[in-house]
This record gives C-alpha cells, structure tokens and sequence, in this order.
C-alpha cells in the first residue's frame, strides 16, 4: 500500500513548522511518530497535500517533572521512553502502568504520547490516562501558545481541538495536591491489538481522604470517556468497599459499548466494571507513591 | 510491486518532487532519489536489494518487516524511506558476513526457531536490539520483547529458546 502524493517538508524549529502549517491552509498534517498517521496514509483515509515531519525539531523529547510535581511531556516523547521512565515509576502510577500496554514493543519505540492525544482514536490509550489525570495539552500556533484541557481537545473520533496552524507541542500532567495512587488495565486479544476495554484510574488522597479522583475509559464509546460521575463518588471520604463498588458500577454506565468481534456491549461493560474495582481495590495493596 | 515501485522510485512522471536521501544501511552509505511516500520497507527491499526484509501484513501489526533504526527495532512498512535521511539502518543482511552467521542466526539454526521463515527476520532484530540492551534476558523478557512480531507457524516455543541460546553463546564470547 502507497500513501497518495504529498509534499514533504522537515522543518528545523516550530516557528518554521508553524510557517508551513499556515501554508497548508488546513491540508497539512504533522508527522511524529507515524504509527497512527502512516497507516492511514497507506491507506488513503488521510491524503493530506503537505506532511510536515517534526522528528527533527530539536528539544521535543523529553519528558521531566518540575519541583511542584508537574509533569511534562514533549511532542517527540516516544511510549519506549516513558516505559522505561523512573520518573513515572517513582511517581505517576497511571501512567507507569499504560505505557507497557500501549501497541507493541516495536510501535512504541516510535509513537508518541502527544501524537497519540492529537490523533483522538477512542481506542488510544494515553487519551484516558491524560484525561483520568486531568491534564492539559499545549498547542503552539502563531500567536504563542495555549492550554487545551485534555477533556476539550478531543471533540470526537479522530479529531481535536488544534487550529490548523497549530502544533501540540506537549502534553502536561498537573501537580498532584495528595499522595498519588491509581492504575491503568487493557484487555486486548493480543499484544498490538486495540483495546476491547480499558480503565484509566487516578486518585489523590490526604491522609486516607480521596480528594480527586479521575476514571477515564478506552474503547468503549465513540470518543475516550470521561467518567465523571463515577469518579466523583470515591471524592471526600475513604476508599471503601462500598464506595470501590459504586464507582465501578457508575463507570459501567457511563460506557456506551457495542457489541463487536471483540465482544458483546454487556461483556464490556462488565470488564470496565472489573477493572475500576480492581485497580482501586489494589491501591492500598502495593507501596503508595507520594506526590 | 516492482512497477509500482518504478513509478516511485525512478520515473516519476512530470514535475512530481523527489528528494534525494543518504542512508547508512548496514554500515555502508547508500544514497536514493525517492519519491517522499515511498515506504522504507521498499527502498530496501526493491531499491537497495535487500530483500531479506518482508513485509508481511502492511499494516504494522506483524512485525516481519522490523528493522533496526539507529540502533532501535522499528517497522519499516510503516515509516517512509524520507525519514531515514541522515540515520542508520540494520536490515537483517547486515547481521553477519556472508561466510558466517550471528549467534542468534546460529541459535535459530540450532533450536529450530523457525518454519516458513517469513517472520524470522523481523524476529531476529528484535532479538538483536533486546540482547543489546539486555544481554542476560529472562524467558518472560524474551517473550516480552518479541511480542510486536507475529509467527504463524512455531507457537513462538523454539523462538524463544533460540534467542536464550543466543544471548548465552554471545555472553559466553
């Protein structure tokens, strides 16, 4: 399979890529990883005129926590990088836990986590990691930059918030208030295969007291989840076995699964209740991380 | 495939932009004048020659087509030829001399680690690129770091014990 014709430019700085994003007039697209947008070039779901390939761009692949506990992560962080981070390890269990289960060894030596946000499959893994932690994407268009809420940058399948003349430049994850817990699950037939379901939990505790808590879903709906409602219950008290339950099930709910070959709707939805009560449940059964 | 590739690769018609690339493939210079979407797997295969290098599924799930990209295992049916300007490949022709084999061609050899054949390249290369992180894997490591490269006929058993094989001998060397 062949991509359609494209010019290909490989611009040295994001002023430069914004310049060419402004020349594309909306029929350009940015090129990092290439794990998502490759195979639909090859496809010709996307036939873009202009592929601005930023991997050159210097200073992008990072990803670093700053003194407060925020964490940034550039547009060049490859999922290899934050698999291998001690930064997330020490520090950000969410997170830890997804990156060894986004696609396969060998695509995550390549794809990227904001490559991953901006290309809003519902089936994206970093999608509900980001969105159960509250974070933010950073776009750079030609007047500075902005943050878009992860919530509000992806507004559908397949798309996002970004003006077309703007970059996501990184992908930020708020400091935490409390001692951090929470978890990341995917069921998948097999290793690189998308998402039946997956559960994003992510929690902040003073003391023993939940104070935030985040629960995001993967692959069970047109657009990753934000399940709010659930999340808000294990708010303002305890983790307890009632209130584990509860959220679960409200998890559940808010799921809108169809029934595909990779199971029936009442079969993903009871895995998205399993695996929020499981994540919670284990919480308190491995060594917490502070903040 | 050939044609296809012709049209891209050599005769583009009328004033479709090409772009001249200089790639180290397997510790040697080569220089392309490709058209940008050309994927990399092709430049190697029918550009350069290298057939060693399948492609299986196209779609970046085998994993058969698995190169080394600057030293890291990539799929290169899902990377364009373009993006390797500047950077090394190691197809799995730049494993060992002709006269001799790498230690893990020879464990594949000795533990039967592969059937038809097809994967066995891509499986190799990650192979190469865990032992080089890792030289003393664990089997679940092994297992772990071949699961982006799909086999359809070992049942992944003698895959896993050739790589083990691999990584003693070369501790052994």
């Amino acid at each position: 399979m062949y991509p359609s014709r494209f010019r290909y430019e490989a611009p040295r700085s994001i002023d430069e890529a914004i310049t060419l994003l402004q020349q594309g007039a909306g029929e350009a697209k940015v090129l990092a990883g290439g794990q998502s947008l490759v195979p639909l070039l090859k496809l010709r779901f996307a036939s873009p005129e202009l592929l601005i390939d930023i991997n050159g761009l210097p200073g992008l692949d990072y990803h670093k926590v700053e003194p407060d506990g925020t964490i940034r992560i550039g547009a060049l962080c490859r999922h290899a990088d934050l698999e291998r981070s001690t930064i997330l390890a020490a520090r950000q269990p969410t997170m830890a836990a997804a990156a060894p289960l986004v696609a396969d060894p060998i695509v995550r030596n390549r794809g990227t986590l904001v490559g991953s946000l901006c290309h809003a499959d519902p089936q994206g893994d970093w999608a509900s990691v980001v969105t159960a932690l509250g974070g933010h994407v950073v776009a750079q268009g030609a007047n500075g930059r902005r943050n878009i809420p992860v919530s509000q940058f992806v507004t559908g399948p397949f798309q996002n918030a970004l003006a077309y003349d703007e970059i996501a430049v990184e992908a930020v994850i708020p400091a935490p208030k409390g001692t951090v817990a929470g978890g990341y699950l995917k069921l998948e037939r097999r290793v690189g295969d998308f998402a039946t379901a997956g559960v994003a939990v992510a929690i902040e505790r003073s003391g023993a007291v939940v104070t935030r808590a985040g629960i995001a879903l993967t692959g069970v709906g047109g657009a990753t989840i934000d399940a709010t409602e659930a999340a808000q219950v294990l708010v303002g008290s305890p983790l307890s076995a009632e209130s584990i339950a509860q959220a679960a099930e409200l998890a559940a709910s808010a799921a809108q699964p169809r029934t595909d070959h990779r199971g029936s709707a009442a079969y993903k939805r009871q895995i998205v209740r399993i695996f929020v009560e499981r994540i919670l449940t284990r919480v308190d059964q491995s060594p917490e991380r502070a903040a | 495939m050939s044609g296809l590739f012709e049209e891209i690769h050599e005769q583009p018609n009328g004033d479709v932009p090409t772009r001249r690339v200089t790639i180290t493939v397997n510790g040697d210079q080569r220089v392309a004048q490709i058209e940008p979407r050309l994927l990399l797997a092709h430049l190697l295969r029918q550009g350069f020659r290298l057939n060693g290098t399948h492609t299986g599924c196209d779609t970046s799930n085998c994993g058969a087509c698995t190169v080394l990209f600057d030293g890291k295992p990539i799929k290169s049916c899902t990377m364009l030829a373009v993006q390797a300007d500047g950077h090394e490949v190691t197809t799995v022709e730049g494993l060992a001399g002709a006269s001799e084999l790498h230690p893990i061609q020879e464990g594949f050899k000795d533990e039967h680690g592969l059937q038809c054949g097809f994967c066995t390249p891509g499986m190799m290369l990650a192979a190469k690129a865990l032992l080089d992180e890792n030289p003393d894997p664990t089997e679940d490591e092994v297992r772990w770091a071949l699961s982006g490269n799909l086999c359809r006929c070992t049942g992944y058993q003698n895959i896993v014990k050739s790589v083990l094989w691999a990584a003693k001998k070369m501790q052994a060397q």
